[in-house]
Order: C-alpha cells, then structure tokens, then sequence
C-alpha cells in the first residue's frame, strides 16, 4: 500500500494554558501526519487534550491557551482543493491568529465541525443565510447564487425538501439535521481537509450512523482528508484508516486501525481496548451470581404508568395537545434483579424513571411498591409525606454526578443529609456510618472534608452511590449513571453497582441509552420509544433476536469495535407505521 | 469568586473606598473634630483653610507642625456683606489624638480625644468651611455619612428579606403563588416612585422624634426596593429548581423549606450579595433626594440630604460654595457602591470568568 500524500503534518505540537499555578501542557510533543483522502481518528478520554490538539491546527484554542512550539504543515498542493496550483506548503503554527492569512485557511482548506450543532450555529439566521455566508466570505458570489449552492449543499448532506428547509431557523431541525447542516456549511468552500470534533457524540446511536457515513461517502467523492476526534472505540472501529492515541496531552500509540485494534502495543492503548470490549457482553459476575441466587419476588409492579407534559397552553380558546413523554407504561422489577431501560433521546426514559419516584405527578396509573414492612402501597396515591418512607427503600442515581451534588456542601454533609434528615443518625455515629458508606464505594475517609468539585468524575459518582445507599434502600433507579463517565472508569462504577447488589440486596433500574453498558449490567432490557414500551425480555434475547423493527434498527446502528466488522452488518432505519 | 473579584481593579477600589465610609460612620465621634451643631457667630459661611504643615520661626528655622491660619471677619460699612481674610501671623495649630469637647461615644460612655483636634480648645478650624450658623461642615458630613450609609444599608436590609422571601417562595413553588407574587411586583414597579415616596414620606407626622422618622423613612425606601430583589431572587430559584441536586435532596426526604434554605439559598448567596451592594446607593440617593426637599429626614437629623438643602438656593453657589461638599461625599460613596457591585455581579457570574 503507498502511502499517500501528506496533507498535514503536525511536528512536535505542544500548546499551553497559562493557570495560577504556571502554565499546564494541553498538547505535548505531538506529531502527526493526515494523509489525502484518509481518515485519521484522534482517540482519548476527556482531558486527553485531543480537542486542543485540532483547535491548535486551526489556532482557534481559547486563551489563555496558546501554541508554543512545533509546526502544523499544510501541504495545499496535496490537498483535493489545490492539486492545480504549485507547490505551497505552510506553517499554520507560525501565522498570527488574527492574520487574514489563518483566516483564508479556516473554512476554505480546511474545516471544522463541532460537538453540539446547537450552540455552533446562530439561533437568529435562517440555515440558508448562515451557509450563504459561509460561501460568501471566501468567494465572491451573488446573494443567489450563494442560496443556489447552499441548496445544493444541503441536499448533498441528504436534508429532504432542501429548497424549503433552507429558509427555516436551526430550532426547527432535529439535532442530526442540524449536524447534516453543519457539515453542510463545512463543505461549503469544498475544502480539502475536515476536522469533525466529536460530531456525533450528542447525537443517538441511529443517526450517529447516518451521520458517520454521510461523512465516509463525502470523503470518497470530494477526495477528502478527514481528522475524526472521538473518545468512543466504537466509532473509530466505523470509520479510522489511522488511529492515534492521547492520553494526557501525549501521543502514547499510532498506527493503522486494524494492527492497533488487534495487537495494541502500549498499555494504554490494551486497556482502554479492553474496557471496551468487557462492556459489549454480559458480566461474567452478573451471570455467576444469578445461577446461585435467581431473583425472587416482585417488588415493584408498575401498571399502565402515564405523563403528560403541557408545553404551552395553545391560544386562549384551545388547547394544545398535550406532550406524552410516559404513554401507559407497564413494568415488574423481581428482587435481586437489573431492569435496564433503553431508548433514544426523547423516549421518555428519564420521565418514568422520575414518574416512578413521584418526582413529577403522574396523569394515570399505578406504581405498586412492596416495602421492607410487606405492605404494598401504590407511590402514585400517596401524598409528599407519605412518600418519604417508600422514597427511603427507593432511592436514585444521577447521571451527572458534577449538577447532582450541591457544590456548596462537604461530601460528609452530602452522604450524610438523607440520614439526618429522616432522623436517623446525628453527630458521630453518623460520621462513622458516612465513613464506612464511603469505604465501600471505594473512597478514603479522608474525603469527608472534601467539596464535590475536588474530585474527578468517576470519584464523584461514586459519591452520588455512597449516597443512593446510605439508607439501606432495596431499589436503586439509576439514571444515565455512567454515561458522563470515561470507558476506562465506566465498568469500574459497573462492577461496584454489581458489588453492591451482592452485599446490600439490591435491584437495580437501570436507564441508559448505550445498550452495551445495558448488556453487562442488566438481566432483562425494555426498549422504550417515543413513550412506548416496544419490546421486552431478558437482555441477551432481546440483543441477539430483537423482535420489534425499531429494536432491530437501534441495534443494528451500534458501532461495533471491532474493524473487521465494518460494512458486514445492514443498516435499518426505523419508521413509526402511520 | 475572590479570586475573579480581586481581578477587577475598580471594585477593589470601590470596595476600599467603601470600607472607608463605614468606618467613618462607625467612628464619626472619634473622626469629627467639632460638636457639629455647635454654632459660632463670628463663623457664619466662613470659608475652608488649607492645612500647612511647617511652621517656619523668624530666626529663620523650622518644625513640623500641622496648622491653619486664622481668618479675621470684615463687614462691609455698605453693602453689610462679611468677608474673611487670611491672617498669616495668626495661626490655629492642630495636632493629632487631642483633646476636644467631650462628646459620648455611640451614646454610652464620654470620649474626649479626637483624630484631629486644635492644640488650644477654645480655637476652631474650618477644613471645608461652615455653614450659616458657623457650624463646622466637616464634623457635619462626618456625622451625616453615619445616617446616610446606614439608611442604604437598614433599608436594602429590609427590602433583602421581603424579596428573598416572596422571591424564594415565588420561584420554587410556581404555579398560582408565582402568579400572584409576580402580580404584586409589577404592580409595585409600574406606580411611579417619587410621587409615592413624597406622598408617603409628606404624611409622616411631623412631630415624631427623629429615631421614628429615620425608621419610616426607611421603610418607605424598601417598599419599593425588595420588588428587584424579589425578581433576581425568583429568577435564580427557578434556574436552580430544575438542577438534579435540588431533585436530590428531595428524594433524600428533605422538607420544603429545608430544600430552600439549605440546599438553594446558598448557591446563590453570591449573586444577592450584588444585588444587594447594587441596591444600597439607590437607597442612599432616594433619601439625599428626600432630605433634600425637606421630605426626609429633617434637622436636627444630620444626614446627606439634610445638609444639602442648605445648599438649595442661588446666593450659595455665590458665596458658600463649599456647601455642596455633601454632594461630594454622596457622588463618592454612590461610585464606590456601583463598582464593587458591578465587581461583585461579575465574579458571581460564572460565564464572565471564561476569556479573562
């Protein structure tokens, strides 16, 4: 295979932050070289300095960050764009930041996509005035011809109905559109080289997929050389011709996709591969402990559970259809066992979670919970106060842990406050119980002390356990609980939840929109959409028969990691039967 | 949140010059070098000395040795106008840490040694000049920053807990109760405020002691004031209900109003703390402008105001000039509140302190 012809190359990269405590490293000696019409994935957990590496490139780092040293090599004549001109290479390093040079490059050689399309387009414009001018700054066209070529764009990026979409305001497209038209305007200028940030990492798995191979498919027309940041494994497996490995601000591992994923030299790079791939399959734990300890009797029966959400009340003489984000849901929870509820964004998963705990009033149904004392009482009648025994055995796990922890308190106080509050516990019998909780999350005693802010943010999920726990509760409903977290901690927090069960007798709801931490963690899965419970039945079952379209689609978009799976498997798109 | 404020230089200043005039007011006793209503007639409108500081001997040495000169009074055979001269053979020495006309301090116990006072006790000076009586304006202002920043400071008090009460139950409950709260507030907001303070502060009984009168007069201030508050506070418990600690502390059996005081209120400490240091100069104006047109707060009452409205006519800007000076005082501490809240409001924004 010869190799093609360098488009970048960055040599020995090291840009800094200037913090009270004297400047800290984002980048570090990185070198690396973007070949034409190759993919290169940049992979790391957060912190890894992965996205300052590529804002380095375009040297769009927010200050007080800064490049130091080391050059970024454009080789233009290499590019698909400037294959006709001569030879021209440039040091992107070396520009001024504000120079009209750096600027001639972003956007026309190269181009940039962002996380969340949201907040990187003007919430004011219309989709076709922002692109129009996208088009516009670097070539001297007519406001029309502009519009023409921003329709095409978009229908390029496969927006149906482009020529009447590009006139409305990016509110009114779905996140993955607005994705499609971010990517549109990237291309505006048919640059030679795409720099996608994480372009896919606020988006749900099914239009991920569409979105990582609209991205592949403009990339083989346009001779594209694309920079792919991404933390997840997965997506690198999908779409990486190279990969490079950060951790820490350096570059621990590169090389071509298949010789890394098969045979990862450092240590890094096998254990981040590992963690991955543990994740994908049931926990051998899980299974060992069911076959000696099959769960038991139900203890929490919901029936027919209903909300609505009245979004604005219509005009003053009508009323609006109201949102239902629970539509009639029906659920059993056994003893000892992990009920895991998968579904997109929007599915209503995290409203019947919080429906079950009365966080919200309910429009209809039953929640019937059998307590310590053998009573069975249904949550949904109970006033607030009645509530406040039955919410002791049934307690919660956020998903982020930084927003679920008051930032203005101590951890003693926070681990400590639902046993003052309930009256059970005072002064240093409660230190020494908040001490023992923290030790079996796997925290020092040391951090008592301690604000929430202080540590990283698996320690703070483990916080958010420690307090979920500290009243002996029988139900833990965990929302999204380990999706703020890194691969690498993510089946650590897993593996304590299951250690947790093992020893306090615990069950588990488990909410998460990522089935393969579902897969490892939970017994049976109900697959929720738009509300609905369209399937249920015990995990592997459902993984490996799924019986329901839209079940079939969802897994079917899963990035796999692993590359030799690439292509193999075909993609559905689920569409709701009128 | 220091941190972020001390990058804000202003503020910093605003926050030293205010400390200063607390200071002053906690001190006034100890800070004015006069009786400030000890009147002299041979003082009327006498105009302001300036302070030398080396007194020079006829042999030709010298010692240090803070002085003024003392001014004789003239009249005019005709038009009857005084005029004052400066007499340099004449000099008022003063010194630091002497003994003045006792006074007592905080109306418990006498106090006799002042910051400045004149070396023999029977001699005044005038820093800033005197008034018609032949008062001395400096232990006046002294005095009167006492009620003036303390009128912002009871007030805002006041106007505090009216706001982050209905503001806090407002926001966190919703609902009807918002409904109504938000009602009275616009209402409040939408009735003209100068009228309203001359009408209320007009109906005051004018016989009452002047302790009466300064507490109606701030209550009359706050009335209007918590309305803001209210709103900020409102604003912030509604950002904060939705958080996932708040949901928190409710799954962990907290009560209502332990959900509040406990868990919200504290997260936003830094943010009524600017509103409030942005509240207090509008105080201490809305009274200066009170005082001012005899509405207020009246004499024997030293404040601001009061010793503003001195300067309410033509033939002072003529003759007496410095009669103003308590529109300096009041421009310097209505700034200095400005910027450290401005500083304050910046540093408890924790969206600002990205870029800087």
């Amino acid at each position: 295979m010869s190799a093609a012809p360098p488009v970048i190359e960055v040599k020995n990269l090291v840009t800094e932050f200037a913090t009270r405590h004297g400047p800290f490293r984002a980048v570090d000696d990185v070198s690396f070289t973007l070949r034409r019409g190759k993919t290169l994935c940049l992979v790391g957990e957060s912190g890894s300095g992965k996205s300052v590496t590529a804002r380095s490139i375009l040297q769009i780092v927010d200050p007080p960050g800064d490049i130091k040293s080391g050059k970024v090599l454009l080789h233009r004549h290499n590019t698909a764009r400037g294959r006709q001109s001569g030879e021209s290479v440039i040091d992107l390093a070396a520009l001024n930041k504000r120079s009209s040079a750096i600027r001639a490059v972003r956007g026309r050689d190269i181009a940039m996509i962002f996380q969340e399309p949201m907040s990187s387009l003007s919430p004011v414009h219309t989709i076709g005035d922002q692109i129009g001018e996208a088009i516009r700054l670097h070539e001297n066209v007519s406001k029309k011809e502009a519009l023409n070529r921003a329709i095409e764009l978009l229908r390029k990026v496969e927006i149906p109905n482009a020529d009447k979409t590009i006139h409305r305001y990016p509110f009114e497209y779905s996140g993955g559109m607005r994705q499609r038209a971010m990517i549109a305007m990237a291309l505006a200028c048919n640059p030679g080289v795409l720099i996608a940030d994480e372009p896919t990492t606020a988006l749900d798995v099914t239009t991920q997929a569409e979105i990582l191979t609209l991205i592949r498919k403009l990339q083989d027309d346009n001779g594209m050389s694309v920079l792919f940041i991404t933390h997840d494994m997965g997506v690198v497996a999908e779409v990486a011709d190279e990969v490079a490995v950060m951790r820490y601000g350096k570059l621990v591992e590169q090389g071509d996709t298949l010789p890394i994923f098969e045979e990862p030299q450092h240590e890094y790079t096998k254990m981040l591969l590992g963690s991955v791939k543990q994740l994908d399959r049931p926990s051998t734990r899980r299974l060992a402990r069911r076959a000696s300890n099959p769960p038991g009797d139900v203890l929490l029966s919901v029936d027919a559970l209903r909300k609505e959400f009245h979004i604005d009340r219509g005009s003053f003489f009508r009323k609006t259809a109201p949102l239902v984000a629970v539509n009639d849901v029906s659920l059993q929870l056994r003893s000892g066992e992990n009920l895991g509820i998968v579904g997109e964004s929007g599915s209503g998963k995290s409203t019947l979670g919080r429906a079950i705990l009365r966080v919200y009033d309910t429009n209809g149904g039953s929640v019937n919970y059998t307590g310590k004392d053998g009573v069975t009482r249904d949550l949904v009648t109970l006033d607030e106060n009645q509530l406040k025994s039955a919410r002791r055995e049934l307690r919660m796990v956020f998903q982020d842990p930084m927003s679920s922890l008051n930032p203005r308190m101590t951890v003693a106080q926070l681990i400590g406050e639902p046993m003052l509050v309930n009256g059970m516990l005072q002064g240093r019998a409660l230190n020494d119980r908040v001490a023992e909780l923290l030790q079996m999350v796997g925290l020092p005693a040391s951090a008592m002390e301690r604000y929430p802010h202080a540590f990283s943010g698996g320690q703070r999920q483990r916080i958010g356990i420690a307090r979920a726990i500290a009243l002996d509760p029988r139900i833990i409903i965990a929302d999204e609980a380990t999706s703020a977290l890194d691969v690498s901690i993510r089946t650590q927090v897993l593996d304590l939840l299951l250690d947790l069960q093992e020893r306090l007798d615990l069950s588990f709801i488990f909410i998460s929109h990522d089935i393969a931490v579902i897969r490892y963690f939970c017994d049976r899965i109900a697959v929720m959409y738009r509300g609905r419970i369209v399937e249920e039945g015990p995990t592997e079952e459902v993984c490996n028969t799924p019986k329901h379209a839209y079940t079939q689609a969802l897994l079917s978009a899963v990035p796999h990691p692993d590359p030799r799976m690439r292509g193999t498997r075909v993609r559905t798109r689920y569409r709701e039967p009128a | 949140m220091w941190i972020a404020f001390r990058r804000h230089r202003l503020a910093v200043f605003g926050l030293i010059v205010v400390g200063l005039l607390y200071f002053i007011a906690a001190f006034a006793e100890l800070l004015a070098p006069f009786d400030p209503d000890a009147s002299s007639a041979r003082a009327v409108n006498h105009p302001p000395q300036i302070v030398r500081f080396i007194k020079t001997t006829p042999d030709g040495g010298w010692t240090f040795q803070p002085h003024v000169y003392a001014m004789a009074q003239k009249r005019d055979p005709i038009t009857l106008a005084t005029t004052f001269t400066s007499d340099p053979s004449k000099t008022v020495d003063i010194e630091f840490f002497g003994k003045g006309a006792p006074v007592r301090m905080w109306g418990t116990f006498e106090v006799e040694r002042r910051l400045i006072a004149p070396k023999k006790s029977d001699e005044r000076f005038y820093l800033i000049g005197a008034d018609r009586l032949g008062r001395d304006m400096l232990s006046r202002i002294i005095y009167g920053t006492r009620i003036s920043m303390s009128i912002g400071l009871v007030g805002v008090l006041m106007s505090l807990v009216l706001g982050v009460f209905l503001g806090g139950i407002s926001g966190y409950f919703g609902g009807w109760i918002d409904a109504s709260v938000q009602r009275i507030v616009e209402f409040k907001l939408a009735m003209p405020t100068i009228p309203i303070w001359l009408g209320l502060s007009a109906a005051l009984p004018q016989d009452w002691p002047p302790t009466w009168r300064y507490f109606a007069i701030t209550v009359i201030l706050s009335l209007i004031g918590w309305t803001e508050l209210a709103r900020v506070v409102r604003g912030r418990f509604l950002a904060l209900r939705t958080e996932d600690f708040v949901t928190a502390a409710r799954l962990d059996g907290c009560s209502q109003m332990r959900v509040i005081f406990r868990h919200m209120l504290p997260s936003m400490v830094s943010h009524i703390i600017a509103s409030v240091s942005l509240a207090i100069p509008m105080m201490i104006i809305a009274e200066t402008s009170l005082s001012f047109l005899g509405l207020g707060l009246l004499p024997p009452t030293i404040s601001w105001g009061v010793l503003l409205k001195e300067a309410q006519n033509v033939r002072t800007i003529a003759e007496a000039p410095w009669l103003f000076s308590p529109g300096v005082a009041v421009c310097i501490a209505v700034l200095a509140l400005n910027f450290l809240g401005d500083g304050l409001r910046d540093a408890a924004d924790p969206y600002a302190q990205e870029g800087r």
